[in-house]
């Protein structure tokens, strides 16, 4: 399917407008924030917290008087560096399992197979856990255990569609003409799975985000000087008996992120080759790790 | 029992699949449908079973003796479909539930009309399968559909179709999915018991030799209109429309004969 | 039948192998002298030759590795670096508590995705069945730990039915007041995993929809809801089985939230704790607890649902 009609396609569809639209306005705040916001981010304020909304704090104040709304902008920055990056991980480790285990000769298909069969079921949370016990939490913490819990996932669900893709006659026809194997797999294999890996791409990041909100609330993510929102969140459980209705900022935020990756996901997935679209489940058929 | 469609118009997705087709078939008789794929003749059958896609939209009539079926919802319609109106799908491999006995579910249309006990729907259901010519037809009913070959399982398909003893049936390429030498055998056992049992018979199929052997009337569809219809022999030997004469040779190219 | 539970059992004893490779690896993996990291600033040179040898780091990492694992396999997790009590007790102790968390999530989550997704599925057209599967869509979005906090601030503050955070300290012996403990955390839990199992279910029931043989058996003489629950729906349950054993992975990251976030004393929030203290130890043991849990489960799962699906069975049995 041509790449113009394809992308109207997906902006075309209201979800997909809806994901698309509200990822532009992450992004806008993401690239502005880092230099300005409406007040400082982490200016506190001890006289002035617990503020309700107002025209001067559009969120409220929180605990140490500090802007909700600009702090919450802020934390967006991070949030995209974290979803891009994780996704980038995911991305390369996926594609990198995949192609060994379906373009390499049968022993090493097999062992990349069982490999990838066990690491499938280890939750993200752990691995995120064993690497904070070693080298201390931060978010570089976050990527790497988002990164290769997703990729692991990408290269279970893609290496079946690579295989099919690797038996089709033009691919064939590439390989009797003596094309090598690398250009076989960057000219005709990897444009075809493609469309695959935009929808995990989508789902991958989805997945980081709330990755990174979980674990910068247990206190292993984004350290104090960084703002995120899953800190906050961290941050205002505290005083959850006295100011319930605080936390809905952030965890409105990430909530609208992670649904606007979904639905993207779903948008191009269905926009894109009609192969993807849900088959008849079959046992074989399981969906993707949830952090 | 006799059908009689009239001025049957079938729109799928805003497309047009049936176009203001008539037929009837009067009790007793056999007619075929014949056209090439997407010419509307599934969409016939589906239409009268009342089991067309949500998104189907239906104008015209389908009578039932004097029962109008267009504007049926689905909990009228469900009663009359086993009891008095059989189908037999193309796809044996697909049509059965992979995770239910053949017994069971060659029974099932008696459960749903006569609410009779499992034994007794057990004893029916072998019966039945001998009927069609099943192998160890009691060891059979315990077994799974992926346990059969192709050409069983489209017998426990016809078997499930008659047992309600309906007095039309439907069938939609019932042979179209199995290998060659199973074909004849399964459009004779067709042949057979439609003629004892005086069923009222509509008989789809693409292969104007598979037609030959089952039906003396047919139809012709092309692209949802009725374009010929009349006598078998008359349609392979003076087709009128062209579409007829394009199956006419299709057929000729088929390996077997009818003796 | 037999040798398909061998075949698995086999790749179930590999995966932990594999698993406490990679966890005592990663874990070893400090920078720096891992003994005088645990020590801190504050550790004398002769208490940190002391956990030099605890930790064995004398000797080869090969011979470490194998002394740990050998341990495993005699159900021996060593000693806490921080307290010198034994991890297994420990982990024993904690379980009570995350097990039956865990099996009351993933309840809830069933009582809720399956059925909801079903209905999802059979009113695909209309407002209710849309209003469904968007509300999956925005739950599986939600944060657990904001899921968490809504329900504390909503039930236990606005209107006070259960309690917020902690365990009774005399744990299962008052069983009433154990459960009313959990509630909440479980609920927490068993929404986000729930709406998982949601959208799941709903796919999987708009295929059984199509199925050739669903509109097989409405032609038997039913209507097509009924033929879609009488014949597409145990094959739906039967998917829904096959992919238990991955929610089981979703239920043990939620566990680690839901008892930080609860106070809960489980196994998750001792392993947050211990992270934090680097003892090493004790994580090495709790990490390898948690996956040991969800490879068997997963094993279990398949072992299951390959025994109930007929196609599995062998020809002519």
């Amino acid at each position: 399917m041509r790449r113009g009609s394809w992308l109207r396609a997906v902006v075309g569809s209201p979800t997909g407008a809806f994901g698309v639209g509200w990822l532009a306005l992450v992004a806008v705040a993401a690239v502005a924030s880092p230099f300005w916001t409406p007040l400082d981010p982490f200016a506190t304020d001890p006289y002035a917290a617990w503020a309700p909304p107002s025209t001067e704090h559009l969120f409220g104040t929180d605990s140490v008087g500090r802007d909700v709304f600009s702090y919450v902008a802020r934390a967006s920055t991070t949030t995209a560096l974290v979803a891009l990056a994780s996704g980038a991980t995911a991305l390369v480790v996926g594609v990198l399992l995949a192609v060994l285990g379906s373009l390499t000769p049968r022993w090493a298909r097999d062992s990349v197979a069982v490999l990838i069969d066990v690491l499938v079921a280890f939750p993200t949370i752990l691995i995120a856990m064993a690497l904070a016990a070693a080298f201390g939490g931060s978010l570089g913490v976050v990527v790497i255990a988002a990164g290769t819990g997703y990729g692991v996932n990408i290269a279970r669900v893609s290496r079946a569609e690579i295989r099919r893709v690797g038996r089709e006659d033009y691919v064939l026809a590439a390989r009797a003409a003596g094309v090598g194997a690398l250009g076989v797999v960057t000219r005709h294999v990897l444009p075809n799975v493609a469309p695959l890996f935009a929808v995990q791409l989508s789902l991958a990041m989805a997945t980081s985000i709330l990755a990174e909100a979980g674990l910068s609330f247990l206190g292993y993510g984004a350290s104090a000087e960084t703002a995120s929102w899953g800190r906050l969140l961290s941050d205002l459980q505290k005083f959850i008996g006295v100011h319930p209705w605080s936390i809905v900022w952030p965890g409105a935020a990430i909530t609208l992120t992670v649904l606007a990756f979904n639905l993207l996901g779903d948008a191009v997935r269905d926009a894109g080759d009609p192969r993807l679209r849900p088959r008849a489940a079959t046992p074989a058929d399981r969906p993707g790790v949830v952090s | 029992m006799s059908l009689s469609i009239d001025d049957l118009h079938v729109d799928l997705g805003g497309r047009p699949v049936i176009e203001g087709v008539s037929l009837s078939i009067g009790d007793g008789e056999r007619l075929g449908l014949i056209g090439e794929s997407g010419s509307g003749k599934s969409m016939t059958l589906l239409a009268v079973l009342g089991l067309l896609p949500d998104a189907a939209t239906v104008r015209g009539s389908i009578r039932l003796d004097d029962r109008e079926l267009v504007g049926l919802s689905d909990r009228d319609h469900a009663p009359l479909r086993g009891a008095e109106i059989g189908v037999v799908f193309q796809d044996p491999r697909t049509s059965l539930d992979p995770i239910r006995t053949i017994g069971s579910q060659i029974a099932e249309p008696l459960r749903l009309h006569e609410g009779i006990g499992r034994r007794e729907a057990r004893a029916r259901a072998i019966e039945a399968a001998a009927e069609v010519g099943l192998p160890d037809p009691a060891g059979i009913v315990d077994r799974y559909p992926h346990q059969l070959s192709g050409g069983q399982r489209q017998r426990v398909v016809i078997a499930t179709a008659l047992i309600a003893r309906p007095r039309l049936l439907l069938a939609d390429e019932p042979t179209t999915a199995l290998d060659v030498s199973t074909q004849a055998e399964v459009l004779d056992l067709f042949r057979r018991l439609v003629d004892e049992r005086g069923t009222s018979l509509l008989f789809v199929t693409h292969d104007l030799a598979v037609l030959r052997r089952v039906v003396d009337h047919a139809a012709v569809l092309s692209a949802g209109r009725l374009v010929e219809q009349g006598p078998v022999r008359e349609l392979l030997t003076r087709p009128a429309h062209p579409v007829t004469r394009g199956l006419v040779a299709a057929s000729e190219a088929t390996t077997w004969r009818t003796t | 039948m037999i040798r398909f539970t061998a075949g698995r059992l086999v790749l179930f004893a590999l995966g932990l192998v594999v698993a406490s490779v990679l966890i005592f690896a990663t874990l070893r993996l400090l920078p720096g002298d891992v003994a005088q990291v645990i020590a801190g600033t504050t550790g004398s040179p002769a208490q940190v030759a002391a956990l030099r040898t605890e930790l064995g780091l004398d000797r080869s990492i090969v011979s470490q590795y194998l002394d740990w694992a050998g341990g495993l396999l005699r159900l021996d997790l060593g000693r806490s670096l921080v307290t010198g009590t034994p991890v297994g007790d420990e982990i024993a102790d904690k379980l009570a508590v995350t097990l039956p968390l865990a099996g009351l999530s993933l309840v809830i989550g069933l009582l809720i995705g399956v059925p909801l997704g079903v209905l999802a599925a059979l009113r695909r057209r209309r407002p209710l069945g849309t209003a469904v599967s968007v509300g999956a869509q925005v739950l599986a979005a939600v944060p657990a730990v904001w899921a968490g906090m809504l329900l504390i601030a909503l039930v236990a503050v606005t209107l006070r039915w259960l309690p917020t955070q902690g365990f009774p300290i005399d744990g299962w012996s008052d069983p009433a007041a154990a459960l009313r403990s959990l509630v909440l955390p479980a609920v927490t839990i068993g929404l986000v995993e729930g709406a998982v199992l949601l959208r799941f279910t709903r796919s999987a029931a708009l295929g059984a929809l199509d199925a050739d043989y669903v509109r097989a058996a409405a032609a038997k003489g039913m209507t097509r809801d009924r033929a879609l629950v009488r014949h597409g729906l145990p094959n739906v349950m039967l998917s829904v089985v096959s992919v238990l054993g991955i929610q089981v992975a979703g239920l043990v990251v939620g566990a680690v939230l839901v008892e930080q976030l609860f106070s809960l004393p489980g196994v998750g929030r001792m392993l947050v704790a211990d992270v934090g203290r680097r003892d090493l130890t004790k994580v090495q043991g709790e990490l390898m607890t948690l996956t040991a849990i969800v490879l068997a489960v997963g094993f279990v799962v398949d072992v299951v649902h390959r025994s109930v699906d007929p196609r599995s069975r062998e020809r002519g049995e």
